[in-house]
């Protein structure tokens, strides 16, 4: 039973109070169903989810191999052999393993950032929860491609090397550098999303629009960065060299 | 000066001082890495795609460092435990 429905706060101004104090997206409730709530974040996570997968729809519908490609096709083409190169470039392994990792946390992320040109789009990346769950797959994602490519033993060895006085801090390294990540692009976001709203209770003409270019810059950088240290994490377990 | 005035106060400065140290290493790093970054692609200039990315790799984990700053100095004024406490007492 939907208890309530807001749709008004999904696009709602930034008035001084929401401007002056931190803007908390997982407290927002669009639609409360008594028990449990979606919240704008959730909401907007579909949203993208629901763009990516239709402009994927879009343009394989009419996949040709001949010389005359469609647009959709050629775009899509670049990105994918873009992230190809770049994936087998920095994992070292020609299969394409990581691919799918590598190509969903970049579009998702990088579709996310670049959203936040719609004014008052509020992206999910800057949310804490957003982030730290991407961080949570890349977590999962490390023993998985370590145990698959290298077996169990080297991934237990890479804990006690160079010497097993060290194992707290190897744990503690494995579990803050995937913490990291999800902090590293929660602050970039919500530091950019900050700065457009205190500008724009400021200045409100063209002194935003300067933060919000560069936004695009660090958002696009952001989620390359995450894509490539989930593969760069991924890949640090290698197999054993046979002598 | 009670404890609110205190709290506040304290909030206010430690979030200006996180910021402005914070930053500071960070962007000596970052100009460092940049430079050492540009010598290399004049040297090879062969070589300056491969070159700038892993440079904004390199940069965006240095600046890292000063988003957890501005991390704290977020905290410190606009989740700052402790003021909840005070308002609560």
């Amino acid at each position: 039973m939907i208890k309530n429905i807001d749709f008004s706060k999904w696009w709602s101004l930034p008035t001084t109070e929401k401007v002056i104090g931190m803007e908390n997206y997982d407290e927002i409730k669009l639609l409360d169903f008594g028990d449990f709530y979606i919240n704008v974040t959730i909401f907007n996570s579909w949203l993208v989810i629901a763009l990516i997968t239709l402009v994927c729809w879009l343009s394989t519908r009419n996949l040709t191999a001949e010389t005359k490609l469609s647009k959709w096709q050629t775009v899509l083409e670049t990105a994918v052999l873009w992230l190809k190169n770049e994936t087998q470039e920095t994992s070292g392994s020609s299969n394409h393993q990581y691919l799918g990792m590598a190509i969903g946390l970049f579009c998702f992320i990088l579709v996310c950032n670049l959203l936040t040109f719609i004014p008052w789009f509020r992206p999910p990346t800057a949310s804490l929860s957003t982030t730290m769950a991407l961080a949570a797959i890349v977590f999962m994602a490390i023993p998985y491609f370590a145990v698959k490519n290298a077996g169990i033993k080297p991934y237990f060895r890479k804990f006690i090397e160079p010497i097993p006085l060290l194992l707290p801090m190897n744990i503690f390294s494995e579990i803050f550098s995937v913490l990291a990540m999800g902090l590293r692009l929660f602050g970039n976001m919500l530091s950019g999303v900050m700065f457009a709203s205190i500008l724009s209770a400021f200045i409100p003409l063209i002194a935003p629009l300067t933060m919000q270019t560069l936004g695009l810059l660090t958002g696009s950088i952001q989620a390359y960065i995450f894509a490539l240290l989930a593969i760069v994490y991924s890949s640090s377990v290698k197999k054993e060299e046979t002598n | 000066m009670d404890s609110y005035a205190i709290i506040g106060a304290v909030s206010v400065f430690g979030a200006c001082i996180c910021m402005g140290i914070g930053s500071l290493g960070s962007a000596l790093g970052e100009g460092a890495a940049a430079a050492a970054a540009l010598q290399a692609m004049a040297q090879q200039p062969d070589e300056s795609s491969r070159i700038r990315s892993t440079m904004f790799v390199t940069l965006a984990m240095l600046e890292t460092t000063a988003l957890y700053a501005l991390l704290v100095a977020f905290l410190a004024l606009y989740a700052n435990p402790f003021w909840n406490y005070a308002v609560a007492q």
